[in-house]
């Protein structure tokens, strides 16, 4: 039983950090809700050159061959620093389904891109269905050797505005299908949707859209099912890391905000609520290091999908707890745009639906469970 | 970062299964959920039990060997209570082991090492401690009882509450007034009293949950020996704040309502009606297995700091506080499963699973208050973990 990270980790955490401090601040953040494309190129090239695109590619194809708990603790740095951009769509919804499905040739062709930060991926799952389960797959794709043509559309597809290429969850008769279709193709329209994080969700309409075949025909559910364990605990992860820093800023403001010639931090009322803070906090993390830990690992399949659901649905009300929390503390500037706790209010909403909120998981626990 | 065992540690939770499989009665852990264990029973397997333990040498599991220990490390520690919470074992060292031995240890002259550690890690004497009263609840230094010094002589008087295994206790390890004119927490002892001594009375009080298994003992001008002074005299309440190095997991209440929620999940495949009837129980299910998995990250958390020579403060209090609200809400979701039934009392014929969950119910309000209150755990997580001011 070892809870804490190994040195390797550590130090990615503390270069992460400080890297996040000085190059995504506040400001930072604020300046991309208002920015069509929604991420800075520059920082994006930042991040490439010390290996985050690639962390999870192996060295072969260019990347740094980490595993999935070092990408873990580095997406809590994220969620903290609320970094905006492609990077979850680009690692867990591109370059994942390219290292579980991917051809050698298509390994060849597109990991080494995604790892020096050319590329931008993302996955375009769901539909106007909202499942993120097989069955909510009904995009039409037709293959014909390598060549796949899809119709249908894909709704909630983060960062589509910006990717360069999508890998699309799409149905033939013989069942799910994956295909990598580039975006800037006359049969794919692409329209940001307006969503509360101010992130850039797309619909994605494909109209006898081209792409090439990932995987077998027939075969994208089982690629698909790891891809989407990963970016489940993925997302939990960053939320850790973002109720970890809203929890922060509301213990800091409960120390400073003075009310009654005292400061609000005396009052058991704001005392309790941090303290529960906290708790949630902690109790998210080792839930989703868990999870983490037995993808890593390679536990047996059962423990690991029970993990995973766990994780999901734990994080995505307890770091809801957090940051309503975080809002009460604040009162009233809470409230205002001017203040930056709202920040983490708004994103907290984005993770907790991304591939599944609390129902969608506990859902599956109870099947699990045989009841 | 592992969430395994080491195969030490994976060796002894082996050893310790097969052990409390031998020890206690095949059925031991469901009949004493369902209360089906009389009180002569459940003392003659308290007492062949930790006789057992005591051969073994893991009756006083976690004190150094020159005490008759074991010196076990924290986390095998925190398996010992994973393990024998889950079956419910009975017995085992109780207070005299897991907190006035160490304090002895710590505190104690050489001469009340010699007298009371070997027999206490032999399961011949077993103890109580005798803190809280009436008056003084969460406010324990607000302790009233005194022991007034005279001669070679302390004489106590008072009354202590809500006292654990003071029936059977041979001694109590009590904290007294000894300075009456300083400020609360610098007036208080702790001492030792035989509880057989002349004026003591044990009062069983009766719970809200039907059981007997709390007193209250009274001490009217009991005599003890001056030398009976654990430590310093008037630094009691100082030397009772140094329990960081105790096994404080919290995972005994965890295991406890991992057991409940199997049973009921159990009760669930089983008994279709139970959830078809009752749809968002199964949610509930779902939801208080996931809580179970958060517990035990957040209670071994505990012992992991601890082996790595940290005082995890902050950390206990959330497995305190984390704890005591699982198994209350594990309880109601029996009581909710089991819907109009669930009221009736154990034994009854209309009860379903023989009415325990009627009785983990009640006894359940006890565990957001014994061993520090929710409220006391999240003012403690707030002013000494996060720095919140006090006033």
């Amino acid at each position: 039983m070892d809870l804490g990270l190994n040195e390797q980790q550590e130090l990615l955490k503390n270069a992460a950090r400080e890297f996040l401090e000085n190059e995504c601040p506040e400001s930072h953040v604020r300046e991309m809700e208002e920015d069509e494309r929604g991420y800075s190129p520059v920082l994006w090239g930042q991040m490439a050159e010390q290996g985050w695109q690639g962390l999870l590619i192996p060295e072969q194809y260019g990347g740094v061959g980490f595993d999935f708990l070092d990408l873990t603790v580095l997406l809590e740095e994220i969620g903290r620093a609320l970094v905006p951009g492609p990077y979850m769509s680009t690692v867990l919804g591109g370059a994942v389904p390219i290292i579980e499905g991917g051809s050698e040739d298509q390994k060849k062709e597109f990991l080494p891109k995604i790892a020096s930060g050319e590329l931008i991926f993302t996955l375009a799952l769901t539909e106007p269905s909202a499942r993120f389960d097989e069955q909510g797959v009904q995009c039409a794709a037709t293959v014909s050797g390598n060549d796949v043509t899809l119709n249908g559309t894909k709704l909630f597809v983060s960062d589509a505005n910006v990717a360069d290429y999508m890998v699309v969850a799409a149905r033939t008769g013989k069942g799910v299908t994956l295909a990598i279709v580039a975006k800037d193709q006359p049969g794919v329209t692409v329209t940001s949707i307006q969503t509360i994080a101010r992130d850039k969700q797309c619909e994605v309409v494909l109209k006898d859209a081209k792409g090439q075949l990932l995987g077998a025909e027939g075969a994208g559910w089982a690629i698909l099912e790891p891809v989407i364990q990963k970016y489940t605990v993925a997302e939990a992860a960053y939320l850790v890391g973002l109720a970890q820093m809203d929890f922060e800023i509301a213990v800091d403001y409960a120390k400073e905000r003075v009310q009654f010639g005292r400061p609000i931090g005396s009052f058991q009322a704001i005392q309790h609520k941090c303290a529960d803070m906290v708790t949630d906090v902690d109790g998210s993390r080792f839930i989703t290091y868990k999870a983490a830990w037995c993808i890593a690992s390679g536990q047996p399949a059962a423990d690991t999908q029970m993990a995973v659901n766990m994780a999901k649905a734990w994080t995505s009300e307890s770091t809801r707890r957090v940051v309503a929390h975080g809002q009460q503390i604040h009162g009233g500037i809470g409230f205002t745009k001017d203040y930056k706790i709202q920040l983490f209010y708004r994103r907290q909403k984005r993770a907790e639906l991304a591939f599944g909120d609390a129902d969608h998981h506990r859902e599956l626990v109870a099947q699990q469970l045989g009841i | 970062m592992e969430f395994t065992f080491t195969p030490e540690e994976e060796r002894f939770r082996h050893e310790l299964r097969t052990f409390l499989a031998a020890q206690l009665p095949a059925d031991w852990s469901e009949r004493d959920f369902l209360g089906d264990v009389s009180r002569d029973e459940q003392r003659g397997v308290d007492d062949a039990v930790t006789r057992a333990l005591a051969d073994k040498g893991w009756l006083a599991l976690p004190w150094a060997k020159q005490f008759g220990g074991l010196g076990a490390g924290h986390v095998q520690q925190a398996i010992y209570t994973e393990e024998t919470a889950y079956t419910r074992m009975p017995g085992g060292g109780g207070a005299g082991v897991a907190s006035v031995g160490p304090s002895i240890q710590r505190f104690g002259t050489r001469a009340q090492q010699e007298q009371y550690l070997p027999r206490t890690a032999a399961g011949l004497d077993r103890w109580c401690t005798l803190t809280v009263e009436d008056d003084a609840g969460s406010d324990v230094a607000a302790m009233q009882t005194r022991a007034v010094r005279d001669g070679d002589e302390y004489v106590i008087s008072g009354a202590k509450t809500w006292v654990s295994g003071a029936e059977r206790a041979t001694y109590g390890l009590l904290a007294a007034r000894t300075d009456a004119k300083a400020a609360p927490q610098d007036g208080i002892s702790t001492i030792i009293v035989p509880m057989d001594a002349a004026g003591v009375t044990v009062r069983p009080l009766d719970t809200l949950a039907g059981e007997r298994d709390l007193s209250e003992v009274v001490f009217e001008d009991v005599r003890v020996p001056v030398q009976n002074v654990v430590g310093r005299e008037n630094a009691g309440w100082y030397q009772m704040q140094t329990a960081s190095d105790l096994e404080r997991s919290g995972v005994g209440v965890i295991s406890t309502a991992k057991a409940n929620i199997e049973r009921l999940v159990e009760a669930a495949r089983d008994d279709d009606s139970l959830i078809a009837r009752n749809p968002s129980a199964r949610y509930e299910l779902a939801d208080r297995w996931i809580e179970i998995q958060v517990g035990f990250n957040v209670s071994y958390r505990v012992p992991h700091l601890q082996a790595q020579g940290q005082q995890p403060d902050q950390e206990a209090y959330e497995a305190k506080l984390y704890g005591s609200e699982l198994t209350q809400r594990v309880a109601n979701t029996g009581m909710h499963l089991l819907g109009l039934a669930a009221q009736a009392g154990p034994g009854g014929r209309y009860a379903k699973l023989a009415g325990a969950f009627s009785r983990e119910y009640l006894r359940a309000t006890a565990a957001t208050v014994a061993g520090g209150t929710s409220e006391i755990q999240r003012n403690l997580i707030a002013q000494r973990g996060l720095g919140l001011p006090r006033d």
